[in-house]
């Protein structure tokens, strides 16, 4: 069991070892959706929500695979666990809202492949974090998500209007950029305990 | 459905399909997939090595077993199918490392289970091995793991050397040097892949030139 306060893993998840520039989890949707900030917005939130619903059922699943002693089946039925959940989310979100569910589009089901929702779970386990431990952190990694996205999608809007060399126009403008943003969370280094 | 694509598709040697992965459709420098490992653990030679070898396997078995079951399995639940047998090869993987070498399963860490999730081999699932048979989709599946593995060694070699001053563990400079530990931290994965993309769009200009 581990005991780390919940303030601790809520600031270390989202900013000391923010997914995205610390991990490099979930570097496809940062570097695909990141063009715009409306679009960068809806894309946190909708990972967000997905976090935390498939950290709530790795917590159980984590549980029930130990009662049954079958540890190796873990990978399998993490990843089967949140493409079915990807999938409920969406048909839930169409009933519910099909505004949003209009807003959100194709990024929806595409968070399935998002490795930071399956690095989560793997790591609240391997952490051995409980249910409200567990919660915290899906609610820190998420906003440690969005702030990345928003702050990459506010700095490629006004790249877009800068003059960059034609050759270095696109992804590696934008892992420059990413690599700047990298060294800046780091000042955060201090704040959290490990 | 599947003979229409393959009728569209260009005639290509087996020959071909094992060296595009190498350099003219390489999987992190042209298509700029499967980003996540490439950036984390590149830190060492060794562990881009490792993590290359690791998805090469994971690519070629699943390759083998999607294309020669690709008539079985139902269009509907097909991504689905393609997930289980990539977590099922991941998994073994996983455990195999853990056997070979423990220092080496704790430096990558949840990097290795994270490979189920690298679009790069769900997209090959899903472009190639669904479509032809299994002898080319294993070429296929064994060149773009070749090209994603010395992909990784491009950056974990640049990584290593400014930022530790070694190369597989082995010291190269007079104890003097002193290592830009910015590279070996994340942002220096970033700074490293976005030079490399530089000299490859680079080189590619300038051969479609000529």
């Amino acid at each position: 069991m581990n005991s780390t306060p919940l303030w601790s893993i809520f600031i270390n998840a989202c900013l000391v070892n923010n997914f995205v520039l610390a991990y490099f989890l979930g570097i496809c949707p940062f570097l695909g959706v990141s063009s715009r900030n409306a679009t960068a917005v809806r894309m946190g939130a909708a990972v967000m929500f997905v976090m935390l619903i498939s950290s709530l059922c790795a917590f159980g699943l984590n549980r029930l695979l130990l009662a049954v002693e079958a540890p190796y089946l873990t990978l399998i039925s993490y990843i089967a666990v949140i493409a079915s959940v990807v999938q409920l989310v969406e048909m839930f979100i169409r009933k519910v809202s099909p505004a949003l569910f209009q807003a959100l589009g194709i990024f929806l089901p595409l968070i399935t492949t998002n490795c930071a929702i399956l690095g989560l779970a793997l790591f609240q386990t391997n952490r051995g974090y409980n249910l409200t431990q567990s919660v915290i952190y899906a609610l820190g990694a998420g906003a440690g998500f969005t702030l990345a996205l928003l702050l990459m999608s506010g700095i490629r809007e006004k790249l877009a209007l800068g003059r960059v060399p034609e050759f270095a126009d696109g992804t590696a403008i934008a892992l420059v950029v990413a690599g700047i943003l990298s060294l800046g969370f780091m000042g955060f280094a201090g704040m959290g305990a490990s | 459905m599947a003979e229409i694509i393959i009728a569209t598709d260009r005639p290509s040697s087996p020959r071909d399909e094992l060296i595009k992965g190498l350099w003219r459709e390489n999987p992190v420098f042209v298509q700029v997939l499967g980003m996540c490992p490439t950036l984390a653990v590149t830190n060492t030679a060794e562990n881009a090595l490792a993590m290359g070898l690791a998805t090469l396997f994971v690519l070629s078995f699943s390759a083998a077993i999607i294309s020669a079951g690709r008539t079985l399995i139902p269009n509907q639940v097909r991504i689905a199918t393609f997930v289980l047998v990539i977590a099922t090869f991941v998994t073994v993987v996983d455990y195999l490392i853990q056997a070979i070498d423990l220092d080496l399963h704790a430096a990558l860490g949840a990097f290795i289970a994270l490979i189920v999730v690298n679009c790069l081999i769900l997209g090959r699932m899903e472009a190639f091995a669904a479509r032809h048979t299994p002898t080319v989709a294993v070429l296929d599946a064994i060149g773009m793991g070749i090209g994603f593995t010395w992909a990784l060694l491009c950056l974990g070699v640049v990584r290593e050397v400014l930022g530790f001053g070694t190369l597989f563990g082995l010291s190269l400079f007079p104890a003097s040097f002193q290592p830009w530990t910015v590279m070996v931290l994340p942002s220096g994965g970033f700074f490293v892949l976005a030079l490399w993309l530089l000299i490859f769009s680079r080189i590619a200009r300038s051969g479609a030139r000529t």
